[in-house]
């Protein structure tokens, strides 16, 4: 039996949860998913410009009674302090976040390598729960249960994909 | 003057109006089922001083996503029609929400800007919209075809009651004064969402 690749385990909890409106700002690294997302009729999907333009949709949707998750970049997420910090986190709307890591393991833009840094204090700061995720063994039960604490809770919960999961973006030297 | 859609209005051709009166004509206009979603500053202040409308969601920070969260819920909310209320400031914030609300054809959605070409609740600082940048052609521009500046209130009325009769998405481009606004929105962000979300029926006990 072939093994199931990060992507198609992510779709797989996210229809579990029936999450399925996904915003994002695109990314090579998560262009399998975005891709899987796209090609299942069961998901309303699109880019939008800004990632937290990403965030308030999703976040309108959530009140409306429609589960949702941000797909981006970690520079991406360096938009959203001022967002997270004055919607997802006072109003306790659990906002879904999935990024793509860089900036570590091989990257070749120094701008990825500073920002990258922003990412987990901003997490902590916020109180926001967040996974690095490495292993493709454990990522079914990272994601599941996750979902699960960030409805109960009503806090925003972020999945950091390393490259030790996805392969990350490779620097062709 | 009615709506003229064979030829738009400039924004220097718009009437200046009272943000509380033209709210007051909106909330007067469209159904309790609608859902408000108010931007920052005192279009957020003059919508919860015209009426404790139960389907009103009250923004507090997070500048220029009025629109996306109006358009999250109108994603979610498909029979209902969302207006999304913004400043001019808060607009030019996140000029793309714009194109998004076009590129997805967001059929249930209206978005309203309150135009006084300035940041009002700093300090009344100009801003880009009173240097020339006209947020109904930037819209148009976007590809939000149906986006209009309001000749008067009679024409405002008429754009609101569109949303009822003909698909959008739209934009109403209000001209206003630097009138104060009445009061002062309540703030504790879990209440304001949990009204918000127990009026649309989302939430439940």
């Amino acid at each position: 039996m072939a093994t199931e690749t990060w992507y198609e385990i992510t779709v797989k909890v996210l229809k579990k949860h029936k999450v399925d409106l996904v915003t994002y700002v695109p990314d090579n690294v998560l262009r399998p998913l975005i891709e899987l997302i796209h090609a299942d009729p069961y998901f309303t999907a699109f880019a939008c410009a800004r990632e937290e333009e990403a965030v308030g949709i999703t976040a309108g949707a959530w009140m409306g009674g429609r589960r949702g998750i941000v797909l981006m970049q970690t520079s991406g997420f360096a938009t959203l302090p001022n967002t997270l910090a004055s919607l997802s986190v006072p109003f306790q709307i659990p906002t879904l976040m999935m990024v793509s890591e860089r900036g570590t393991m091989g990257e070749f833009n120094i701008g990825q390598q500073m920002v990258a840094r922003t990412m987990r204090p901003v997490l902590d700061t916020l109180m926001i729960e967040a996974h690095t995720m490495t292993r493709l063994d454990e990522m079914e039960f990272i994601l599941d249960r996750s979902m699960i604490q960030a409805w109960a809770t009503q806090i925003p919960c972020c999945y950091i994909l390393s490259p030790l999961l996805t392969g990350g973006k490779v620097f062709a030297a | 003057m009615a709506l003229n859609v064979n030829q738009p209005l400039k924004r220097e051709q718009a009437k200046v109006m009272s943000r509380f009166d033209l709210i007051s004509r909106m909330v007067a206009k469209i159904p309790d089922e609608d859902a408000v979603v108010g931007g920052i500053g005192w279009t957020n202040f003059d919508l919860w001083a015209v009426k404790r409308r139960p389907r009103n969601f009250y923004m507090l920070g997070s500048m220029g996503l009025a629109v996306p969260i109006g358009m999250g819920v109108a994603l979610a909310q498909p029979d209902i029609h969302v207006f999304a209320l913004e400043g001019d400031g808060s607009l030019l914030m996140q000029l793309g929400c714009m194109a998004t609300v076009a590129a997805r054809k967001q059929t249930n959605l209206t978005v309203v800007i309150m135009d006084n070409g300035a940041y009002q609740i700093t300090g009344g600082q100009r801003a880009l919209s009173d240097e020339g940048a006209d947020l109904v052609a930037i819209a148009r521009g976007c590809g939000l075809e149906q986006a209009y500046w309001a000749a008067d209130e009679d024409a405002f009325e008429e754009m609101i009651a569109l949303a009822h009769k003909e698909p959008g998405p739209r934009l109403i481009g209000c001209r206003i004064d630097k009138e104060k606004p009445r009061e002062t929105t309540e703030r504790d962000p879990p209440i304001l969402k949990d009204r918000f979300m127990r009026a649309l029926g989302v939430k439940q006990g």
